[in-house]
């Protein structure tokens, strides 16, 4: 007993110590619990996977509700490095068809952009690999396969026209806060120009996964998951058959074709070759095929319809009588005469009657008349000075919208050139220069630059005798089941439209006239209109040039062919034009004589 | 005087109903650590919830029977039941079967039993029984060497069936030691050597040298400066200065590696947070997401989806911090030390000190395994391998622990009856 009492006290010293290492843990659990907020965010972590759900991008129509672009799946190999754990990287490599090299480059990648966070491994694996690939893939953690669309293109035409999508750049990320890194984004042609209709809205699931990664339901019950809304359809005015046609006709030959629908300005075809099939700008093979063609001689991933500047030679004589007309110069009954060869100061390349009149003068495409008509134009004594009077006419080749844009939906476009009279200021010295100083430009040529789309508009304002809609690539969107047209705007050209008709009889004279410069290839049914141009090219063989509508009441399309070193306007550029506009016009036509010689000719050997 | 036969009458209802309270706590945070939809009902047989039930039942039976036993039976028997258990544990040795690494469980058919549950009691018996005895004297070497035997030999050979954690529980006899008479120095000695250990882990040990040495200046300055004393000091600061050394070097030289990183992990020297950090760092995550009052029960994502290893037993203190947050994580706490403070009390209530020490002696061992365990799960302690006493899932340790703590309330119940 005694003893016991003696140390008695010694339980204040125990109960002591067992109460301080109670409160050591309140007041941890204090910390741990209430002050830092951190665990709870890494629980949060750990249990919430965050999957972006992807839109089914809009479809792609022609005109005729043909189907150009569609989406088939492809699989992204996601990882989230923190999860990745006693990683048989041999045999991972072989599932994957990558090398270990490739592995670890790919792994440091996705460990830079962040430990925690999903990033893509590998991007777009085929269907017919992904199922070998999902089958083995719970031996993995931390990757996980993230259903994506890719672009295909069942026609492979009109590559440039449709563009391609592509992995978003820091930069789109940056001026768009919609796009999180590894998405894609058109990067070209409509998939550009209409990427918000076509994109759709990204949904997002979260669900709980377990400390395998296996997902254990949605977090609380899907109340935060958003469903992701599909892109909208649309419809695009080209015309998936004459396209095709196109294309096949410039195989082998450099240059483009443009169709236009004269009443709409709605684009039926836009040709640039050599082309490309859009197929090889897609998936895991985009970025080999891209730089393949990048670096081909030909340029075929450089859209000649829009982009290549040409003088548009002869056919600009339409646009020199048009402006004559209309500045009071030149009637129908004004005739010139001709001296072949020996014509001044412009020579004429063949010999003709002389002296002849306007519609003859088309007909047969003679360069001193439109000396003439340039000198009487630009000599105008109702003007004060040469610099007046072009200033005027160059008004006139505004509202034919040449040197400019039309600015709509085609994108990238240039406006061609048509000089400034600043331009012949600094060149000649001012008030120095003269019509006599400038005459090139009376026949299409010297500093004057067109693009072959400015070209096919020039024959549409033509045939639709005196307005032009801007050309253009979408019709319609398809929004909630209906279709919206999308509208364009009308101009008028400086030209009334009683000045078209004499220009109209010359053209269907090209066709139709006994010294027509492309009489071989007249139609019996169909009453069409075109204009030669054989454009002269310093570096080499001339360029053949050959503008065209029909039919000559009504057009229906207009259309403008350019076949770069092909030499005369009539060799390919007349029977290319009349091949397409029969085939629009006709569908099924009696193939002509020329056919099998121009999809024969292959240009590209003989250079 | 009470009938020694109205057993309920003079048993401590507190204890009981703490102990209850826990049982019950820790089938429910089981249920809830194991849970999945597939197996909703607690009663399941076929999952560890359901299990525990049987091992709650029969831990009931097992305290009735320590109940309606003689109060003379322990003491009488303490050497036998002590020598008994040290045979088991060196049968284990020969005959267990290994699990996890130790080789500390015997196997029944579908069940397994770990005797190093039952050598607690056990060796707390004999430790009772030895310091009850006439002219006992803490204060002598020889006593204090044969208390320290009786220790030390069934904490040896738990530590042969490399099940360090079950050894270590037999330091917590430091207290009932020193509550028996031992000289304080020594539980001075002991506690500030595990601080020192903790320290020389966790900072750099040049730096704690020059911490001790301002210390041992300080003193100088505020002692009476004898010539005595300045040796003291500087005596002092020596030992302490070369045990911060030999921990270094033990750690370096001595512990197995994989002790080595857990404590590396531990104090942050080592992040790969996929290793040995693993638990601990997913623990500290499920008990800190837990916030102030918890995410509500079996909403515990970290516990539901099996980001915490080892949670129904070891680790079962999570799933009370991240369901019940700190409200809850607090409140076991709180149960744990009115347990021992009502242990403590009840001890030092018995006329017996066969009584006292035994009651001492469960209070330590309470103690120890909740200081080790919760530290543990807070990330303040290395992680070693011991259960938190009446919440973890396990038959040995559920049924070891009852015992122990029934017997002492059978003592108890009986004081009145001892002269």
């Amino acid at each position: 007993m005694q003893k016991s009492k003696a140390f008695e006290s010694r339980k204040i010293v125990i109960a002591g110590i067992f109460i301080l290492v109670g409160l050591i843990f309140v007041a941890r659990l204090f910390f741990v619990q209430i002050i830092d907020e951190g665990f709870a965010r890494s629980a949060t972590n750990n249990v919430l996977r965050y999957e972006v759900q992807y839109p089914a991008r809009g479809l792609v129509y022609d005109r005729n509700g043909e189907l150009l672009v569609y989406n088939e799946a492809a699989y992204d190999l996601m990882v989230i490095p923190r999860l990745v754990k006693n990683l048989d990287t041999l045999r991972f490599c072989k599932l994957m068809d990558i090398s270990t090299g490739e592995f670890e480059t790919l792994f440091n990648k996705a460990k830079k952009y962040s430990r925690h966070k999903a990033s893509v491994f590998i991007e777009q694996i085929a269907k017919e690999q992904y199922g070998f690939i999902e089958e083995q893939l719970f031996k993995y953690p931390g990757f996980y396969v993230q259903s994506r669309t890719l672009r295909k293109y069942p026609k492979s035409i009109a590559a440039h026209t449709l563009g391609y999508i592509g992995e978003v750049s820091p930069r789109e990320i940056e001026d768009d806060s919609y796009y999180r890194q590894g998405d894609y984004i058109g990067k070209s042609g409509i998939e550009k120009a209409y990427e918000e209709e076509l994109r759709g809205k990204k949904g997002m699931n979260i669900t709980m996964v377990d400390v395998f990664n296996r997902v254990k339901g949605a977090y609380e019950n899907g109340m935060y998951d958003t469903m992701a809304v599909s892109g909208n359809d649309i419809y695009i005015t080209i015309d998936a058959e004459l396209q095709a046609y196109g294309e096949q006709l410039m195989k082998n030959k450099k240059g483009s074709i443009v169709a236009l629908q004269p009443e709409t300005g709605e684009v039926l075809a836009l040709i640039s070759s050599p082309a490309y099939d859009p197929n090889l700008l897609v998936g895991r093979v985009r970025s080999k095929n891209y730089n393949a063609l990048s670096q081909d001689t030909l340029v075929p991933l450089f859209n000649r319809a829009l982009l290549a500047m040409y003088p548009p030679g002869s056919t600009f004589k339409l646009v020199m009588a048009l402006i004559g007309e209309q500045e009071g110069v030149l009637t129908e009954k004004t005739s010139y005469p001709c001296a072949g060869e020996s014509s001044l100061p412009i020579k004429c390349s063949h010999t003709h009657n002389s002296p002849l009149a306007l519609v003859e003068s088309i007909e047969q495409s003679c360069n001193p008349y439109y000396w003439n008509v340039f000198k009487s134009i630009i000599d105008n004594p109702k003007y004060g000075s040469t610099r007046e009077a072009y200033d005027k006419w160059r008004s006139y080749l505004e509202s034919f919208n040449l040197g400019i844009t039309f600015d709509t939906d085609l994108l990238i476009e240039r406006s061609g050139n048509v000089p400034r009279p600043e331009y012949y200021d600094k060149y000649f010295g001012k008030n120095v220069w003269r019509s006599m100083t400038i005459r090139s430009l009376s026949i299409g040529q010297g500093e004057l630059l067109v693009t072959p789309m400015q070209l096919a508009n020039i024959s549409a304002i033509i045939a639709n005798r005196g307005f032009y809609y801007d050309p253009h690539i979408m019709k319609s969107i398809k929004k909630d089941d209906e279709i919206v047209p999308i509208p364009f705007e009308k101009h008028y050209t400086m030209v009334e439209p009683k000045y078209f008709e004499p220009v109209v009889e010359g053209m269907n004279h090209v066709y139709s006239g006994e010294h027509g410069t492309a009489r071989w290839y007249a139609h019996d049914s169909i009453a069409m209109c075109g204009k030669t141009g054989t454009v002269q090219n310093p570096h080499g063989e001339n360029h053949s040039v050959f503008l065209a509508f029909a039919p000559a009441d009504n057009p229906k399309i207009a259309i403008s062919v350019i076949v770069e070193n092909g030499g005369y306007g009539s060799t390919y550029g007349a029977p290319i034009a009349t091949l397409l506009m029969e085939k629009f016009l006709l569908g099924d036509f009696k193939k002509p004589w020329f056919e099998k010689k121009m999809l024969e000719t292959d240009l590209l050997k003989l250079n | 005087m009470r009938s020694r036969n109205n057993i309920l009458q003079s048993i401590d209802w507190w204890t009981v109903v703490i102990y209850a309270a826990m049982v019950l706590l820790g089938w429910i945070s089981i249920y809830a650590a194991i849970f999945d939809e597939e197996h909703s009902s607690i009663l399941d047989m076929s999952q560890k919830y359901g299990k525990q039930l049987i091992w709650i039942g029969t831990s009931v039976l097992l305290a009735l029977i320590v109940l309606v036993t003689d109060s003379k039976f322990f003491p009488t028997f303490s050497f036998f039941i002590y020598v008994l258990m040290l045979g088991l544990l060196v049968g284990v040795l020969l005959f267990g079967k290994e699990i996890a690494g130790s080789k500390s469980w015997f196997q029944f058919g579908g069940f397994s039993l770990q005797p190093a549950e039952f050598a607690k009691f056990a060796t707390n018996l004999a430790l009772a029984k030895y310091l009850s005895g006439l002219n006992i004297d803490l204060k002598k070497i020889s006593t204090l060497i044969r208390a320290f035997i009786i220790l030390a030999i069934p904490a040896a050979l738990i530590f042969l069936q490399n099940d360090t954690g079950s050894a270590l529980v037999y330091s917590a006899f430091i207290f009932v030691l020193y509550r028996e008479g031992m000289t304080g120095s020594i539980l001075i000695i002991a506690l500030v050597t595990v601080f020192l250990f903790l320290l020389a882990l966790l900072v750099n040990k040049m730096v704690v040298i020059v911490g001790l040495m301002l210390l041992a200046t300080l003193l100088i300055l505020v002692i009476r400066r004898t010539f005595r004393n300045i040796i003291v000091v500087i005596g002092m600061l020596l030992i302490t200065s070369g045990f911060v050394f030999s921990v270094d070097y033990a750690f370096q030289n001595i512990l197995e590696p994989h002790h080595r990183t857990r404590i590396n992990v531990l104090l942050g020297k080592e992040s790969d947070l996929h290793g040995a950090g693993y638990n601990v760092h997913q623990s500290l995550i499920a008990i800190g997401s837990g916030g102030f009052s918890g995410k509500g029960f079996l909403k515990g994502t970290q516990t539901k989806f099996n980001f915490v290893p080892e949670q129904s037993t070891d680790f079962i203190y999570c799933t009370v911090g991240e369901e019940w947050g700190f409200i809850g994580s607090s409140l076991v706490v709180v149960l744990f030390l009115v347990l021992l403070s009502r242990l403590i009390y009840l001890a030092e209530r018995q006329r017996s000190a066969f009584s006292r020490v035994y009651g001492y002696g469960v209070a330590s061992i309470i103690f120890f395994h909740f200081a080790v365990n919760i530290a543990m799960t807070l990330g303040l302690f290395p992680v070693i391998g011991i259960p938190l006493p009446f919440f973890s899932y396990g038959g040995s340790s559920l049924w070891g622990f009852t015992v122990l703590l029934f017997i002492f309330i059978k003592l108890d119940s009986n004081r009145m009856n001892v002269l």
